[in-house]
C-alpha cells in the first residue's frame, strides 16, 4: 500500500494507484462500519483536533466518528466563535494549536489556500475538509468510492457534474480525481457558474441537461452555494429549476442504470428534484455519507501510518 | 570644483540607442564631455576605470511607494533611498498611496522635508488627483505644482465617477499637469486575486479577466480624447490593451504607458501554491500577455518601466492568498531582474534604458535619463552577467516582500552615482 504523504490537501497531488490505495483500505472500513464492533485501533493514542472555520454538520460529524471509530482522542473547535473573532491569524492559531502536539489537524477554512497555508506552520498531519473554492478531497475520494462500489470499476465511466461548478471545490477535486482516473466527464450548468479557462480542462461542456446527460453512467448534481452567491449569476431559482435542476424527465437522457449522486446538503426542488433524491433505485446519497465515514478513517489511517515513520526516524 | 572622470566604460546611451566604449567627464554635478575610446588618462579630479562594465544613466523610477507618512515601519525615505541607490535608482518619483494621502500642500511639504533629510537619491512626489484618494473632489493641483509636484494619481484606485474625472483632468489641461492613472474596470476586477483562466480555477481564486485592463484604458482614452489632458497608464499588462494603446497614440493624443518589471519577468503561475509575494494589482497575466508586452516595451509602444516597489509586511502577506496585500518591493531588483530580458534576448540593452530612464524624464521634462552634455552627472556602473543568488534578508528595504527571494539572476549594480556623487559602491 502507498499513500506517501504527510497531509491530504488535495486531489491534484495525488497519483491514480494512491487514490486506489485509499479506496481499497476504505473499502475494508466500509465493511467494519457495518460491524455490530466498529472499533479499530490504528489511531489509539492520537490527537485529532476538528478545525472548522465554515459552518459545517456533516462533514464534521463525519470526520469525528471516522476518529472515534480507529481510537482516536478528537476535539472539536468551532473557530468561529473563537479566537479568531479576537483578530488572531490564522498562522498564530496554527502555532497555538501546534504547541498542543496533535497528531491530525483536519480543517475547513472559507479561503483558497488557507489550508496549505496552515499545513506549512505545523508538525502534524493536515487534512483537507474544504478550502474556499479549491479542493475537498475526502468528498471527491467518497463520491469515487460510491462510483466505485456502484459501477464496479472507476475508469472509462461517462460522468455528468452539473450546477454551480464555478464556486464548487467538490466539483475542482471530482475533476481532478475522476479525470485521474481516466473517466470522461461532462460539465453541464449556466455558463455563468462555469469557471474560467474551462476549455482547458480536458472536459465537455454543456448549457443543456438533456444533451449532456445523454447516456452518462453518472450523474453527479452540486449545491447551488446560495451562501457564495454575489447575486445576479443566475436569474431566480425557479428558472434554475425549470432549466438545470435535475427530475426524472431530464434523467432519462442517461443510461437506464445511472446514478445519481449529491455531496448534500440538497437544496429540494433547486437543484433535485425531491423524489428522485430518495429514489433507492436510482440515488446513491445515502451511501455517499456511508463512505465518507470510511474514506476519511483510511485517509486518516494513511497520514498516521506515515507520521509514525517520520517521528520513528531519528532528527 | 569637483570633477569625475570615467574611462573603459561601456556606455549605454538610451537617447541615441547605442552602445559605444569611451568615458565621461562630469563637473559640478552634470556631464561635461565625452571622451573617445583611448583617451589619455587624466590627473585631475577622481578617476573611475570601469574595467570595461557598463555605464548608464541612472534609473528614474515612476511609481515609488515610500510609506511616510503612516507606516514607516514598511517603508521610511531613508530605507528607501539606500535600496534605491543599491540597484541603481537615482531618481524616485514616488506615490501618494500612503495613509494620509499626499493630497495637500501641507502633506507634500512634510513629504519632501523627509524626502530631502533622508535619502541619497533625487526624490520627485507625486500627489492624489482626488483629495484622499476618495474619487469625490479635486486636489488643490495648482498649489501642487507649486509646491514640487511632478504628477497626480491616485494609484491603483480607479476614479468612477467619470464626471469627476473629466473635470479633474481638463482643470490639470489646463495647468499642463500629467495625470497618472490605473486602467481598470473597477466593477469587473472587484475582489479578484488572480487573472482569470485555467490556473486561477484551479486554485479557486476569484479572478478578473484581462478584458478590464482594456475596458479601463478604452474609457481613460475617450477621456483624454476629451480634455486633451496629458495622461499616463501607470501598468499596461496584457496584450489585449496595446491595440488600444496604438490606436491612441496614431490619433495624436499626448498618452505614454508603463508597465512593472514583475509583468514583464513573471507570470500567473509563478503563484503556484499560492505564494503570497507573487500577489500583484493588477494579478500576474498568462504568458502569451507577458511576451506582448516586452515586445511592446521593445517597439516603443510601452514608454515606461518602473519598479511598481510596494513595501508590506509579512504580517500583511502571511494570510490566506485573498486576504494577503498585494504589492512587492522592487527598487532593488529592478535592474537584475531587467536583466532577465536582456538575456533572453527580449530587449536590447539601450532600449531597456529608454524605458527605465530616458523616457520617464522625458514625460516629466527632467533633464535626467541621458547622457549627453548638460545632463546631470546620474550615473550606474554595471556588470549585467554577474549572477548571484537573491536573499531578501540582504535587501535595504525594510520591507522584503520580493518575489525574487532565492531566484537566481544576473546583473550587479557596481557603483551608483547622484549628481556626480556617489552613493553607493559596491564593495
Amino acid at each position: 500500500m502507498s499513500f506517501p504523504h504527510r497531509h491530504l490537501l488535495g486531489i491534484e497531488a495525488l497519483r491514480p494507484e494512491e487514490i486506489a490505495s485509499v479506496l481499497d483500505l476504505a473499502d475494508r472500513y466500509a465493511a467494519l462500519n457495518r460491524q455490530p464492533d466498529k472499533h479499530g485501533h490504528a489511531l489509539a493514542g492520537l490527537t485529532q483536533i476538528n478545525m472548522f472555520f465554515e459552518n459545517s454538520t456533516r462533514t464534521q460529524a463525519s470526520f469525528e466518528i471516522a476518529g472515534k471509530r480507529l481510537g482516536a482522542d478528537v476535539m472539536n473547535m468551532a473557530m468561529q466563535a473563537s479566537s479568531v473573532k479576537k483578530g488572531e491569524t490564522l498562522i498564530d492559531t496554527a502555532l497555538t494549536l501546534n504547541a498542543m502536539h496533535p497528531d491530525l489537524l483536519v480543517v475547513r477554512h472559507p479561503q483558497s489556500g488557507a489550508v496549505d497555508l496552515l499545513a506549512q506552520k505545523v508538525n502534524c498531519a493536515v487534512l483537507n475538509a474544504g478550502d474556499g473554492r479549491h479542493e475537498h478531497p475526502t468528498q471527491a475520494l467518497l463520491d469515487a468510492l460510491t462510483i466505485r462500489r456502484a459501477k464496479g470499476r472507476l475508469h472509462r465511466l461517462s460522468i455528468a457534474i452539473c450546477g454551480d461548478i464555478a464556486h464548487s471545490r467538490v466539483a475542482r477535486s471530482n475533476i481532478l480525481l475522476l479525470g485521474k482516473m481516466e473517466n470522461r466527464l461532462r460539465l453541464i450548468g449556466p455558463p455563468t457558474l462555469l469557471p474560467s479557462g474551462i476549455a482547458e480542462f480536458g472536459v465537455e461542456v454543456f448549457e443543456n441537461m438533456a444533451e449532456g446527460l445523454k447516456d452518462v453512467d453518472v450523474v453527479m448534481m452540486l449545491r447551488l452555494q446560495k451562501e457564495r452567491m454575489d447575486g445576479g449569476f443566475i436569474p431566480s431559482e425557479r428558472e434554475y429549476y425549470h432549466r438545470f435542476g435535475l427530475d426524472a424527465e431530464k434523467l432519462s437522457h442517461a443510461k437506464p442504470d445511472a446514478i445519481v449522486m449529491h455531496p448534500g446538503p440538497m437544496n429540494r426542488g433547486v437543484e433535485i428534484d425531491g423524489t428522485l433524491a430518495d429514489d433507492i433505485n436510482r440515488s446513491v446519497i445515502q451511501d455517499q455519507v456511508e463512505m465518507g465515514v470510511a474514506v476519511r478513517m483510511a485517509a486518516m489511517d494513511l497520514l498516521a501510518q506515515n507520521l509514525k515513520l517520520t517521528r520513528a526516524e531519528p532528527a | 570644483m569637483s570633477k569625475l572622470t570615467f574611462l573603459n566604460a561601456r556606455l549605454v546611451d538610451p537617447e541615441k540607442d547605442e552602445i559605444v566604449i569611451g568615458g565621461l567627464v562630469a563637473e559640478d554635478g552634470r556631464i561635461t564631455r565625452h571622451l573617445p575610446k583611448d583617451a589619455p588618462r587624466l590627473t585631475s579630479g577622481r578617476v573611475i576605470d570601469c574595467g570595461m562594465k557598463y555605464l548608464a544613466p541612472g534609473l528614474v523610477d515612476l511609481g515609488v511607494k515610500v510609506c511616510e507618512p503612516g507606516e514607516r515601519h514598511k517603508e521610511s525615505y531613508r530605507s528607501a533611498g539606500l535600496a534605491a541607490a543599491a540597484g541603481g535608482v537615482t531618481t524616485m518619483i514616488t506615490r501618494p498611496d500612503t495613509d494620509p494621502a499626499i493630497d495637500s500642500p501641507e502633506t507634500l511639504e512634510f513629504v519632501a522635508r523627509r524626502a530631502s533629510e533622508a535619502t541619497p537619491v533625487n526624490v520627485l512626489p507625486m500627489t492624489a488627483l482626488t483629495k484622499g484618494r476618495q474619487g469625490r473632489e479635486m486636489t488643490e493641483i495648482g498649489f501642487l505644482m507649486d509646491a514640487g509636484a511632478v504628477a497626480f494619481t491616485d494609484c491603483d484606485r480607479v476614479i468612477t465617477d467619470t464626471k469627476v474625472f473629466s473635470r479633474a483632468l481638463t482643470y490639470a489641461a489646463g495647468l499642463g499637469a500629467l495625470v497618472v492613472a490605473h486602467p481598470q474596470e473597477p466593477g469587473l476586477s472587484k475582489g479578484a486575486a488572480a487573472t482569470s483562466g485555467k490556473f486561477a480555477s484551479l486554485r479557486g481564486l476569484p479572478a478578473v479577466s484581462p478584458m478590464a485592463e482594456r475596458m479601463g484604458l478604452d474609457r481613460d482614452i475617450a477621456l483624454v480624447e476629451m480634455t486633451g489632458a496629458r495622461y499616463h497608464a501607470d501598468q499596461i499588462t496584457c496584450a489585449r490593451a496595446l491595440p488600444a494603446l496604438a490606436r491612441a497614440k496614431a490619433n495624436g493624443l499626448d498618452l505614454t504607458a508603463g508597465t512593472s518589471i514583475h509583468h514583464l519577468t513573471l507570470n500567473a503561475l509563478d503563484v503556484a501554491d499560492y505564494r503570497t509575494f507573487f500577489k500583484l494589482k493588477p494579478p500576474l497575466r498568462d504568458e502569451q500577455d507577458r511576451l506582448a508586452v516586452a515586445e511592446a516595451v521593445k517597439s516603443g509602444l510601452i514608454d515606461v518601466i518602473s519598479s511598481m516597489h510596494t513595501p508590506q509586511d509579512e504580517e500583511s502577506k502571511r494570510l490566506p492568498f485573498e486576504e494577503a496585500a498585494s504589492g512587492a518591493v522592487a527598487l532593488e531588483t529592478l535592474l537584475p531582474a531587467a536583466m532577465r530580458l536582456y538575456h533572453a534576448d527580449l530587449i536590447p540593452l539601450p532600449t531597456l534604458w529608454r524605458a527605465m530612464s530616458f523616457n520617464p524624464a522625458k514625460r516629466l521634462g527632467l533633464a535626467c535619463g541621458r547622457l549627453s552634455v548638460g545632463a546631470p552627472a546620474d550615473l550606474v556602473l554595471f556588470d549585467p552577467d554577474a549572477p548571484f543568488l537573491m536573499d531578501r534578508s540582504t535587501l535595504r528595504s525594510k520591507s522584503q516582500n520580493t518575489p525574487f527571494d532565492g531566484a537566481r539572476m544576473q546583473g550587479k549594480v557596481l557603483s551608483t552615482f547622484v549628481g556626480g556623487t556617489c552613493v553607493y559602491e559596491r564593495n
